[in-house]
């Protein structure tokens, strides 16, 4: 309360007033205000397609909004371009990030500055290792970008835009991609950038996060803009209530597994990628029938390497991976393309991490993309789009896709519409097995939830689902067994009823003694 | 000021941006024309309408060249769906029409009229097609880069034309026409023109292939290999054979065009028989959006404005060739040019900020 007090006489550092943007005849802002003073965290709260990254996206200077005024410490400002934006102090940190692989850390970070004289990479260094000590960055400024985890690769990203100056720092979830143990060190820095008198906004999907790192939180829904709490004084059902616009049931179910039996056997399997590295380390684990198994591991760890050697996907140095029919019979996977698979008579489905640059086609709409799976259905030699249209349409209707119509490219849906089309069309193909990779990445908390029902109802069905997934909270509420990786190997495989989240963070980052690795597979 | 992109615009819209241009297209000509030579803009607009539209055989002839060039852009669209850069279609045109005379000299008049017709049909085809599949295994197998690759084939293919006609010439000036006595390997005339037979064929291929593309399964296939190839191999496509499969294809249409121009047109066969239609399809294609009705569109405009610049520079001692490209120059600057306009709008930027929902379209 002391706060917000203080807030009425202080000038915002920014404020936005009846920010107005449509894309054709979708209004994805309209007439929002929104204030964020300094020394201030403010989460961006709101479901897929609330608007939040359109809005957020006007104030870098990447869209220009059609109505509306943005104010920068009280005076009306025009922002053109992001290059305006840093300008005037605004940073933001993208989710997906634009770095060059082969450049160190420095180099990325000076480019595209247009300071006058010569480049001076060691003077850049130093300013740089300013930048660190000042917030508890840990970074190397020589090191290569390729070289680099995800974390210090955000990392980069961040002493970019405070190396250019910025003091409104704009994060588009910063914490999908980190561990808990990385996420701790990034809310540390966060909060070091606070106290030194910067605006920072965060835009996140995990309300836990929310609770721990921000100061107040302002809430989007359908493009308009709902209101602002104080975040000490409310809860993340009040959170979640006002960014779906009515109650949410926020415990995940866990029904038991009914009669569960082996489905997929993998046995030391071995996955070494085209430099040599090894990506899987004889791997050897089993998926039963109506259960849900995780996968936990920092990202990078095999988990795409693993799902993709079994959809066939993947070319495997050694090892094996049988399929177990219900009437028993074996059926070798490796050495099988996704045709072939499917040919044997096994019905696999896959929801791959990379959803518009694998599991579907971003130019194409609906239901075309309903038919990437079932094209070759039929005699003749045309497509027949009757069948797939009816699915789109089934599909738009059970999981509540927000789309203008059928013909839509989905590159063009936000993406947890995107998600709900690719998971709704796996289902359908009624699978026995369902392998899913980050199945609620970036998703708002309906949809997620969405898509955990419909993995319970999958599971309660009999089929085999092996859910990689990264939030350790949902991992041990969600799922019967979890499988641990560590460096491409099976550190563990812990029963997620009885285990706990610092027991599985450190199997992902502590390699076991092989004597105590196999938990209650075994 | 800024650009965004317009939705759902409205048909009198983009085609009254598209009429506009052109005649904004002919103001700025008349200008030109005027400055240079003094001429009455109006005259030389009507000499260059003449071009295609002055009797039955201008227009027919246009008619002729427009299948050509349509045929190759027809061939070059399914390859170009599929992201694969085929600029060899000059070479495989010149090696359909190489081995159509081939036939033509070598069964010509042995063999029943209607056998030879398959025969070369038959025969180009695979010429096309062999000089496609090359780059196209190549890609498919390790990866090379196509543009060069099927780029560089042309240069193959026309010397090997040029060293099979110096051959056949002997010490001839020229080949002149194959088989001129017998006529052997000649389209028989209908509605007048030898021809006409080469439209018809254009015209199937041109239903085949917008259908092929957007109905058929192999055209799905290569519609998602084109946006990504990891999706292509999830949806359990087989990447290799379906790239070597689509240059197969369009190769052999690029024969086929070979063949009609020496059955139908030239009759005889040299390194200048595909014109450079070979570069010029590539425009056109992508111009065109792979849609085969825009596709005529662009091929007829084209040829329009060839056929008409070479009209009044015979005409006109004033307008010489380089004038008349300037001329066509700038009607096809107007014309793509208003092709932005109908996908885009410049928006002022509003001080005030107004309650009104939306600005007028």
């Amino acid at each position: 309360m002391l706060m917000e007090s203080q807030n009425e006489k202080r000038v915002p550092a920014v404020s936005m007033r009846n920010i107005t943007k449509t894309f054709g005849s979708v209004v994805a802002n309209d007439h929002v205000g929104l204030d964020i003073y300094r020394g201030e965290i403010l989460a961006l709260l709101g479901e897929n397609g609330s608007g939040k990254t359109t809005l957020m996206n006007m104030l870098s200077g990447l869209y220009y909004p059609d109505e509306g005024q943005i104010f920068i410490d009280g005076s009306e400002v025009s922002i053109p371009n992001p290059r305006v934006a840093l300008g005037m102090g605004i940073g933001m940190v993208h989710q997906h990030f634009k770095l060059v692989d082969v450049l160190t850390a420095t180099e990325n970070i000076v480019l595209g500055l247009k300071d006058k004289g010569r480049l001076d990479l060691d003077a850049a260094a130093v300013k740089i290792r300013k930048i660190c000590t000042d917030y508890g960055f840990d970074i190397d400024p020589h090191r290569k970008i390729y070289d680099m985890s995800v974390s210090e690769k955000q990392t980069v990203e961040i002493i970019k835009v405070l190396y250019r100056g910025a003091d409104i720092l704009i994060l588009d979830e910063p914490t999908a991609v980190l561990t808990p143990q990385e996420t701790t060190r990034l809310f540390d820095i966060i909060r070091n950038m606070k106290s030194d008198g910067k605006a920072i906004i965060i835009i996140t999907h995990k309300l836990q996060e929310v609770m721990h790192v921000s100061d107040r939180v302002a809430v989007l829904r359908k493009g308009a803009y709902i209101g602002d709490l104080v975040t000490k004084n409310t809860s993340i059902q009040e959170m979640t209530d006002m960014m779906v616009g009515h109650k949410v049931n926020l415990n995940i179910d866990r029904p038991d597994p009914v009669s569960p039996s082996p489905r997929i056997v993998v046995k030391d399997l071995t996955v070494t990628d085209k430099d040599g590295l090894v990506k899987l380390d004889h791997v050897s684990f089993t998926a039963n029938s109506g259960e849900i198994l995780g996968i936990a591991g920092i990202s990078g760890s095999g988990q795409k390497e693993l799902l993709e050697a079994i959809a066939g996907l993947q070319t495997v140095d050694s090892g094996s991976i049988e399929y177990i029919e219900d009437n028993g019979s074996h059926d070798q996977l490796i050495g099988k393309d996704p045709l072939a698979i499917s040919n044997l008579g096994v019905s696999l489905s896959f929801v791959p991490e990379d959803r518009l640059g694998m599991g579907l086609v971003g130019n194409m709409d609906i239901t075309d993309n309903m038919m990437l799976r079932s094209f070759r259905n039929g005699k003749t030699v045309f497509t027949d789009r009757k069948a797939p249209r009816k699915l789109a349409g089934h599909v738009v209707k059970k999981l509540g896709v927000v789309t203008p119509d059928l013909s839509t490219p989905v590159r063009k849906l936000s993406g947890g519409n995107v998600q709900k089309i690719l998971v709704g069309r796996e289902i359908a193909s009624t699978p026995t097995v369902l392998l899913s990779a980050y199945a609620v990445r970036g998703l708002d908390i309906n949809s997620a939830y969405l898509i955990y029902d419909l993995m319970n109802q999958q599971k309660e069905a009999g089929v085999s689902i092996v859910y990689v997934g990264e939030d350790l909270d949902v991992l041990l509420a969600l799922c019967d067994r979890i499988v641990v990786l560590c460096g491409g190997s099976c550190n563990g495989i812990l029963d997620a009823r009885t285990t706990t989240k610092e027991e599985v963070g450190l199997r992902m980052t502590t390699k076991k003694e092989p004597a105590s690795v196999g938990g209650s597979d075994e | 000021m800024h650009i965004t992109k317009r939705t759902d615009v409205k048909l009198w819209q983009s085609w009254g941006a598209r009429i506009i241009a052109i005649i904004l297209a002919l103001v700025v000509n008349g200008f030109f024309i005027d400055s240079v030579t003094g001429l009455n803009p109006v005259d030389v607009y009507k000499i260059m309408w003449t071009g295609t539209f002055e009797s039955t055989y201008n227009f027919m002839t246009t008619l002729r060249d427009v299948a050509m060039l349509l045929c190759i852009s027809l061939a070059l669209a399914p390859a170009f769906k599929m992201r694969f850069w085929n600029i060899g279609a000059e070479g495989q045109v010149l090696m359909g029409a190489l081995l159509s005379a081939v036939v033509m000299i070598y069964l010509g008049g042995k063999i029943p009229s209607s056998s030879l017709f398959i025969i070369m049909f038959i025969v180009s085809c695979a010429a096309g097609a062999l000089w496609a599949a090359i780059p196209a295994y190549f890609r498919a197998k390790w990866k090379t880069n196509e543009t060069l690759f099927t780029l560089m084939m042309n240069y193959v293919a026309i010397d090997i034309v040029d060293v099979c006609t110096n051959t056949w010439r002997g010490s001839k000036s020229s080949m002149g026409q194959i088989n001129a006595h017998t006529k052997a390997g000649w389209f028989p005339k209908v509605l007048g023109y030898r021809f006409t037979i080469s439209i018809l064929i254009v015209l199937a291929l041109a239903i085949i292939i917008e259908l092929y593309l957007n109905h058929s399964k192999h055209g799905y296939e290569l519609s998602v290999l084109g946006e990504s190839e990891d999706t292509a191999r999830y949806a359990g496509i087989n990447v290799q054979k379906v790239i070597v499969r689509t240059m197969l294809m369009s190769g052999a249409i690029c024969g086929i065009a070979g063949f009609i121009t020496v059955a139908g047109t030239d009759m005889t066969v040299s390194s200048a028989t595909a014109r450079g239609f070979g570069f010029t399809a590539i425009i056109v294609t992508w111009l065109a959006g792979l849609k085969t009705p825009y596709m005529f569109g662009m091929s007829f405009l084209l040829i329009f404005l060839e056929k008409g610049a070479s009209q009044i520079s015979s005409a006109y001692s004033s307008l010489n060739d380089y004038s008349t490209q300037v001329i066509t120059g700038i009607i096809l600057f107007f014309i793509l040019g208003s092709e932005f306009f109908v996908k885009y709008k410049l928006v002022r930027r509003k001080k005030e900020t107004a309650k009104k929902g939306g600005d007028s379209k």
